[in-house]
């Protein structure tokens, strides 16, 4: 089964990201900022990324610049979590290099369908 | 499937009241006008991770409101708002609304809804917009467009390096084709010789032909992560022949998947489950490390004991000696480990108290400086909760009574802004809080005068400065002239000693008429475990609080003086001193001693006042688990625990302030 990592530094949204992945039958590995994300992914490949974009020390973006710039994950679909009114964020993201995105809020299905159908 | 949202709704309160803590602190240390971004961003992250879980786990009225404020915290973030005071005030009223939203969900009350509307109407005056929080809306009501009877013709041409974002064409021509049926014809045209050839990009390109009844919308949605890395044209099929009924049915079914979603998540709010009340507690890891640690040590020792104790001989008496003394500190060393992760930093107490002594000294019109110490200095968990109204109190108190006015201070010499500080400090097995204000101290014939008016000291009487502080803390005495709204509700300092009191804590003023005053309150470290001297009486084992012992004395019978249906007393150091046997308390026949020379009397004190316990012999000092007689059995006077003895026996805990108001009562 892939594994994801899952990036969020409310620990209420890691917890249920990861709830509902493993429910459906991921593996998920948790991450609480872009920093320990980057530390976690050096150290153990991913199939799939998502990330909250706000964080303190790390943020999302400079996550996505950062790990993407990385040989093994050049491929790796990399979706950000973000609000509806962060437009701007979206465009940031994508140049940053992330595959997607998912609008917050979001309920754990269309968490689900998205990461299903990213990942085939 | 489907994953019940409520389960994470505990930790969703307690992040977001973190979060509330972050952003009314922040925003109380903004420098009006040169604010700097970095600390407003802090902020700013604040309510943005409060929008987010309270959208996602249904709270939707909370997630509208942090949104208004999240605008104006963004706008000030980018330069594009000066930070005036009246934002900055504005939105702290914010943040206590929004925790005030937070505790009605979290008790499944109704929100004060008038009270809300009032802030956003504020906020929104600030922000000089009128949109009445519909705004989130915007986006999600753009999917309304054309659709097409027939189908469509796609034309899809990614970019060369489309793959390096992590998407994939195939991935976006499968997702179409669970729209409907599709034809899809791939260019090659342009994929180079193979020498030439990049393997990381993109050479195709496709022409796709939907057909079915679909809304452009739902296409978009699919190309939506890559539109800007492609060239994507969408031509409605049109002068074809009707499409089976079976694609339309198709192409519905993916829609339902939103409307179902959003219908789910008030479903899930209304089923409200009674657990709201449990509450939990944040330990770092380090902690539990160290706990883990020691548990290794001691099933390390545990396996050398028992292995020892398979067949022992006296030669081993020394091993397993050795193995019983290491198994005293492992025990000992866990015992602490355990305590520490119930210890917080008593800064969760502190928190509250810039945001008071603003407001307060706004209200006032006094000018004061808010000065804290030792805020990491930890402490019970318990006790954190407890100590919090008692400080408030004795805040408040300095505020109100300690703090002149600016022209008053003026007038005295002072500096015109007063300070007040707030320190905390470890001081043998004790937490020691301080509050310090450089105010006008306590006027000690104002409040002697006082004193004698309400009865509680006989006139003429020749009290010093220190016994005239204490009288402060004795029930019925209020110095203040009129009720003010910010101390002297009703509650006075006799109810702030009691409570600290009652948390086995003790409070103790200095003063001095004009300079000022400063409120130290010793708090144990915890309430689960406390030092103990054990005692005999008769067969029975009590357990006296060391904190409440004074000294222990063998008396002379000239010290002794009965009076006449007053009980007996003592005579020590010119005070006569009551004694009460614990024997005749607790109805103990074979006491050793019966006469007052014979056994030896505990000199206890509770409420300044000393007493005399008479006990046959002292056993030894050390440690005592409290535990809960009411939990266990019920209440007892004069008890206010009981605790295991190594032996295993049960020996009582001496509640001391009660064990004299049972006396005096005799």
């Amino acid at each position: 089964m892939p594994t994801i990592l899952a990036v969020d530094d409310s620990s209420s949204m890691r917890q249920m990201v990861s709830f509902t992945l493993k429910g459906a039958g991921y593996d998920v590995v948790e991450a609480v900022d872009g920093q320990d994300a980057l530390n976690k992914a050096k150290s153990q490949q991913f199939d799939l990324i998502v990330t909250d974009v706000n964080m303190p020390v790390m943020d999302g973006i400079t996550f996505i610049r950062n790990l993407r710039a990385e040989a093994n994950y050049k491929f790796t679909p990399m979706l950000m979590l973000t609000t509806e009114s962060a437009a701007d964020k979206k465009t940031e993201g994508k140049a940053a290099g992330a595959t997607g995105w998912i609008v917050k809020p979001f309920n754990p299905d269309q968490l689900i369908n998205t990461i299903k159908k990213v990942l085939g | 499937m489907s994953v019940d949202l409520e389960q994470f709704h505990q930790v969703f309160f307690e992040e977001s009241f973190e979060g509330l803590d972050i952003m009314e602190t922040g925003l109380m240390e903004l420098d009006l006008g040169a604010a700097n971004s970095e600390d407003i961003n802090t902020i700013f992250r604040a309510a943005h991770s409060i929008k987010g879980g309270s959208g996602t786990f249904g709270f939707q009225g909370i997630a509208d409101f942090t949104h208004v404020m999240e605008t104006l915290l963004d706008e000030m973030r980018d330069g594009r708002r000066q930070v005036t005071r009246e934002a900055v005030d504005s939105l702290l009223k914010s943040v206590d609304i929004l925790r005030m939203m937070m505790n009605c969900e979290q008790d499944k009350s109704d929100p004060d809804t008038d009270t809300i509307k009032r802030q956003l109407t504020e906020l929104e005056a600030i922000l000089g917009t009128s949109s009445g929080g519909g705004e989130v809306a915007a986006e999600t009501t753009s999917s309304s467009s054309t659709s097409s009877g027939a189908g469509w013709n796609i034309v899809f041409e990614p970019d060369a390096n489309m793959m390096l974002t992590g998407n994939d064409p195939l991935r976006i021509i499968r997702e179409l084709a669970e729209l409907g049926e599709i034809e899809v014809n791939t260019h090659q045209e342009k994929l180079p010789v193979f020498s030439a050839l990049e393997p990381e990009n993109c050479y195709l390109s496709w022409d796709i032909i939907l057909h079915g009844d679909i809304a452009e919308s739902v296409i978009k949605d699919v190309f939506l992560w890559v539109e800007d890395e492609c060239k994507l044209t969408l031509t409605p099929i049109v002068n074809e022949s009707a499409q089976p009924v079976a694609e339309e049915a198709k192409s519905e079914a993916t829609q339902p998947v939103k409307a179902a979603a959003t219908t789910k998540a008030p479903a899930g709010d209304n089923k409200k489950a009674a657990n709201a009340g449990s509450s939990s507690i944040r330990v770092s890891i380090d902690k539990i490390d160290d706990l883990i640690n020691m548990v290794g040590e001691l099933v390390i020792t545990q396996s050398m004991l028992s292995l020892l104790g398979e067949d022992f001989t006296m030669e081993n008496l020394e091993k397993l000696q050795d193995g019983l003394g290491q198994l005293e500190r492992h025990t000992r060393e866990m015992q602490e480990s355990v305590m520490m992760i119930r210890m917080l930093p008593i800064s969760f107490s502190f928190s509250r108290f810039p945001r008071l002594v603003r407001d307060l000294s706004t209200q006032m019109g006094k000018k004061i400086d808010l000065v804290m110490s030792g805020e990491n200095t930890e402490i019970d968990k318990t006790l954190i909760e407890k100590i919090g109204d008692p400080l408030v109190h004795l805040v408040r108190n300095s505020l109100d009574h300690g703090i002149e006015m600016p022209a008053d201070r003026i007038a005295a010499g002072k500096n015109e802004t007063g300070t007040i500080n707030l320190n905390a400090y470890h001081k043998g097995g004790n937490i020691v809080i301080e509050i310090t204000d450089d105010g006008k101290g306590i006027d000690p014939d104002a409040v002697l005068n006082k004193a004698i008016e309400k009865g509680l000291v006989p006139p003429g009487a020749n009290l010093s400065n220190q016994q005239i502080n204490e009288l402060i803390f004795q029930a019925g005495f209020s110095t203040a002239k009129e009720i003010t709204d910010v101390s002297g509700r009703g509650v006075g300092m006799d109810v702030v000693r009691k409570n600290i009191a009652s948390l086995g804590g003790a409070v103790e003023i200095q003063s001095e008429f004009g300079k000022g005053s400063t409120f130290t309150i010793r708090l144990p470290l915890t309430l689960a475990i406390l030092d103990g001297q054990t005692v005999i009486v008769g067969d029975e084992i009590y357990i006296i609080p060391l904190v409440s012992i004074v000294e222990s004395i063998q008396i002379n019978s000239d010290m002794i003086n009965k009076v006449a249906g007053k009980g007996e007393t003592f005579k020590l150091r010119d005070e006569y001193i009551p004694i009460v046997r614990l024997s005749s308390v607790f109805g103990i026949e074979n006491a050793k001693a019966k006469e007052l020379e014979d056994g030896l009397l505990v000199v206890v004190e509770a409420d300044r006042k000393p007493c005399g316990l008479f006990i046959d012999d002292l056993l030894g000092q050390q440690q005592v688990v409290i535990k809960s007689l009411e939990q266990n059995y019920h209440r007892v006077d004069g008890v206010s625990g009981a605790t295991i003895l190594g032996d295993g026996s049960v020996a009582l805990i001496l509640d001391i302030p009660g064990l004299l108001r049972m006396s005096v009562k005799h």
